[in-house]
């Protein structure tokens, strides 16, 4: 996935569409964030928190589901099936089904980071047992000769070597994240898609830009930091790796 | 309150609707069309792109660019397209509501169908093309026989992650007034008419698990049972292999 | 006959691929290309089928230039071996075989019929023929790979490094089984290897490219073992190759001497026997040597499996010298066991009497000239 470039051609396609002279018009969106700095940062942390806290919550569910997938080939295919089938239900269903299933209050703030938890799950369990899966039956072998107990060599060895690949499968979840979290802002959860949602209704006799603007550029600005932090992360975990990054 | 839920997917008013709603059916209807429409104009445009850019190796930049459409967030799309066009359509008609709408489906569905096409061709191991010409195929027929062929198992999971991404995005249309699914959700949140909202949910789950298994029987029955390996063994969940393809996750 | 005349491969970069290559691929022989990586051994093989277009020069195949056809149709008329076969995966292995003749619009019931003939011929039983690709094993594949190729029955085939991604044992199997499919159909063929050993038993001709892509040696392979022309070429021909050209040496007729012979599944007789003594069959083809005297078999005792040393191997008459020299290295009794045609015991040889030939035929070489 390409790290720049995520508006290609927006922001000069918009004046010639509109009127850029009144307070409804999109260059306003500074405006608009000034006047309501404290609520739309509270939404910035907001969404920033549902963001990530399901990805790391979602890894530590999926490492030892996936382990077990990448050691049992049994194992393999139900886990891949279990998890393909969760990834396919539509995000604002499973908004919804959550609270019901566990016997929640049917608009309970912890919907959403429970279904996006699930999502995370259900990507990461791939990700987690290919990535540990392609660690060599050689490496393998060599680590336990060497005399690493299973859980040292898991943690010092499987691991690190599987990072790159868990790395990419946490990009994708992260920025797709992003964008379905604002989703849970069209039924009132508290989040940057509320600017969305203030957008919509307060374009219904003329349009108004400011916040639908701000709202797009702030949840693309989040995904390219968070995309940036996980990349770094993954680079850090993985200094051998710099030697034939050239 | 799945009791609830249950009642009231089981009253038949709900499903034929009454004189002053729409029933379950004609929602599904609303929304099966604009799912079908976003998903065969991603085709037209996607499919034949991916083979043109996999065969000749041209404009790849193409390919990771539609990517990057990934971080841009679904609903803030569709609500700046709406309110960009409604304003151009008066009286009653629902046009400047279904246009936007479709616009941002198709420009959801392309990605994933372009880029594993283009993935499926750029897949197809060398020696396989070589041979191909080797044997004094032209261009066009490694295209048709070879390439196309053997990207089939990667388009289809494009394909199933296209339909899937339209059919919950299809939701969100009922949030820009216009009708599906979704309707119920965001009728019953308004409504306070919890069971509703989660019956909405459920028809939503449904429609998606049953079209993807529609797509994954018509990739058993398309696909040569050369390439699925294990000789006939189904693949539910290509989602997420296709997601995770599209952004250049390897895997094993 | 393919005929080099001249070719030259440059890259837009400035490497030069091949450099001025001139030869020709005698009709009905075999003809390797062989040389090191990046001796432009696979390029030379590529441009005939117009896979890689020369920078200049022109390639002929029976006196017609390859450029006279679109390079598809000229395609249709060259089989073409790759080194992982490069076998359609998501086509049954008779449709694999098939391809050329489909591809020339031949009837399918027809072309298919001939493609399970085929896939006989190059040793593959009729139940592979629904068999796909993903099940076959890389030796089953690379069969597949020969008999599609041979489908259109092609007058010349291009094969490049068709057997190095085998193991040994199958690699050697499908090379017997390749020349006595070769001695059948006599195609015009243009093999590339990397492997020496590959080439000298393969070839009818042998064409040593060095890095550069310019030709560094065309000759038979006993000539390339008994005169490298250069010492980039006997370097890379390698060790052993007096012993190895040995192989091409058929010398004067071997004089064997009878040998006293015991039938398997006898007994030694009573009065013991030589320390060392042949044992043969029914049909007099030989077993092995039976061992007699204090460390040995005693009178008596029956001449049975657990008896026999079978260490020694086997000269034909008419064979190789290398053969004869090898019969009698390995023999435990110093004498090398000499059969005739039909593998029945001719007699022994002694060591001394092959060295003698082998040194009558350098002295004849050295005055006399090339060996055949």
């Amino acid at each position: 996935m390409a790290d720049v470039a995520y508006l290609p051609g927006l922001p000069r396609m918009l004046p010639a569409l509109l009127p850029a002279d009144d307070n409804s018009s999109p260059w306003r969106f500074p405006q608009y964030f000034a006047d309501h700095f404290s609520e739309v940062m509270g939404w910035l942390w907001a969404h920033t928190w549902l963001s990530v806290v399901p990805v790391i919550a979602g890894l530590i569910i999926a490492l030892p589901i996936g382990w077990l997938a990448s050691r049992h080939k049994w194992a393999y295919p139900p886990m891949m099936t279990v998890s393909g089938l969760l990834y396919t239900i539509p995000s604002i269903a499973l908004f919804v089904l959550v609270p019901p299933l566990l016997g929640l209050d049917p608009l309970s703030p912890l919907q959403v980071p429970i279904a996006l938890t699930v999502y995370s799950v259900a990507l990461l369990v791939r990700v987690v047992a290919d990535g540990l899966g392609s660690v060599s039956e050689e490496t393998l072998q060599a680590a336990t000769a060497i005399g690493y107990t299973p859980v040292g060599r898991f943690f010092t060895v499987e691991l690190p070597i599987a990072v790159p690949v868990i790395t990419a499968g946490l990009r994708v979840a992260v920025v797709a994240n992003v964008s379905i979290v604002a989703v849970a802002g069209t039924i009132g959860m508290v989040n940057l898609g509320l600017l969305f949602d203030q957008g919509f209704k307060l374009s219904t006799d003329t349009p108004y830009y400011p916040p639908i603007v701000l709202g797009l550029l702030l949840c693309v600005l989040l995904a390219l930091v968070l995309d940036l932090l996980v990349i770094l992360l993954g680079r850090m975990l993985t200094p051998w790796r710099k030697a034939v990054r050239s | 309150m799945i009791g609830n839920v249950l009642r009231w997917l089981n009253d038949p008013d709900n499903w034929n609707g009454t004189q002053f709603t729409t029933g379950i059916w004609a929602q599904l209807q609303t929304h099966l069309l604009y799912s079908v429409i976003a998903v065969l104009a991603a085709l037209v445009i996607g499919l034949p792109l991916g083979l043109a850019i996999g065969h000749t190796g041209r404009a790849t930049s193409l390919i990771s660019g539609l990517n990057a459409v990934r971080a841009l967030p679904t609903v803030g799309v569709l609500v700046l397209l709406v309110v960009i066009i409604a304003p151009h359509f008066h009286g009653r008609t629902s046009k400047g509501y279904i246009i936007p709408t479709l616009i941002v489906l198709i420009l959801l569905a392309v990605p994933p169908i372009l880029s594993n096409t283009y993935a499926g061709v750029q897949n197809v191991d060398p020696a396989v093309r070589d041979a191909a010409y080797g044997m004094g195929m032209t261009g066009p027929q490694v295209l048709w026989r070879v390439e196309l062929p053997n990207s089939l198992p990667l388009i289809f999971s494009g394909l199933r992650s296209a339909t899937l991404q339209v059919i919950a995005t299809a939701t969100i249309a009922a949030y820009v007034t216009l009708g599906g699914l979704g309707r119920f959700i965001y009728d019953g949140l308004a409504q306070q008419d919890y069971p509703q909202m989660i019956s909405g949910g459920v028809l939503v789950a449904a429609l998606a698990l049953i079209a993807d298994l529609v797509l994954a029987l018509v990739q058993r029955y398309t696909v040569s049972r050369g390439l699925t390996k294990r000789f006939s063994k189904s693949t539910v969940g290509g989602a997420v292999a296709a997601d995770l393809e599209e952004a250049g996750v390897e895997h094993t | 006959m393919i005929r080099f005349d001249h070719v030259t491969k440059r890259y837009p970069d400035g490497t030069v691929a091949v450099d001025g290559l001139t030869l020709e691929a005698p009709t009905g022989r075999i003809t390797v290309f062989v040389g090191p990586s990046g001796c432009g051994k696979t390029t030379s093989l590529r441009m005939v089928n117009r896979m890689i277009e020369p920078t200049s020069g022109t390639i002929t195949i029976d006196d017609r230039d390859v450029t006279s056809l679109p390079p598809h149709e000229l395609r249709r008329t060259i089989g073409y071996v790759i080194q992982h076969a490069g076998l359609f995966p998501h086509r049954t292995v008779i449709d694999n075989v098939a391809t050329v003749p489909f591809l020339l619009g031949t009837d399918k019931k027809q072309a298919r019929a001939r493609a399970a003939e085929l896939l006989e011929r190059v040793g593959l039983p009729a139940h592979f023929a629904r068999r796909y690709p993903a099940q076959l094993s890389g030796g089953q594949q690379q069969r597949v790979g020969v008999a599609r190729a041979l489908a259109a029955d092609p007058p010349v085939m291009l094969m490049d490094e068709p057997f190095s991604a085998v193991d040994p044992v199958v690699r050697e199997q499908l090379q017997d089984q390749f020349l006595q499919l070769q001695e059948e159909l006599g195609k015009t063929i243009v093999f590339v290897t990397h492997d020496i050993d590959e080439a000298i038993k393969l070839g009818d001709q042998i064409a040593v490219m060095a890095v550069g892509g310019h030709l560094a040696q065309l000759s038979s392979p006993a000539d390339l073992l008994a005169r490298p022309i250069d010492a980039f070429v006997a370097g890379f021909v390698g060790r052993d190759r007096g012993y190895r050209a040995l192989g091409f040496a058929r010398g004067a007729a071997l004089p064997t001497t009878p040998e006293p012979t015991v039938r398997f599944g006898e007994r030694v007789p009573p009065g013991g026997l030589e320390e060392w003594t042949l044992v043969v069959d029914d049909t007099d083809q030989p077993q092995g040597w039976l061992r007699s005297g204090p460390s040995g078999s005693p009178p008596g005792s029956p001449i049975d499996d657990a008896a026999l040393f079978r260490g020694g191997t086997l000269a034909t008459q008419g064979g190789s010298l290398r053969a004869a020299l090898d019969a009698c290295l390995s023999s435990p009794s110093g004498r090398g066991v000499v059969v005739d045609g039909d593998g029945r015991l001719e007699g022994t040889v002694h060591l001394d009497a092959v060295t003698d030939l082998i040194a009558s035929r350098e002295r004849a070489e050295v005055t006399g000239g090339a060996d055949g």
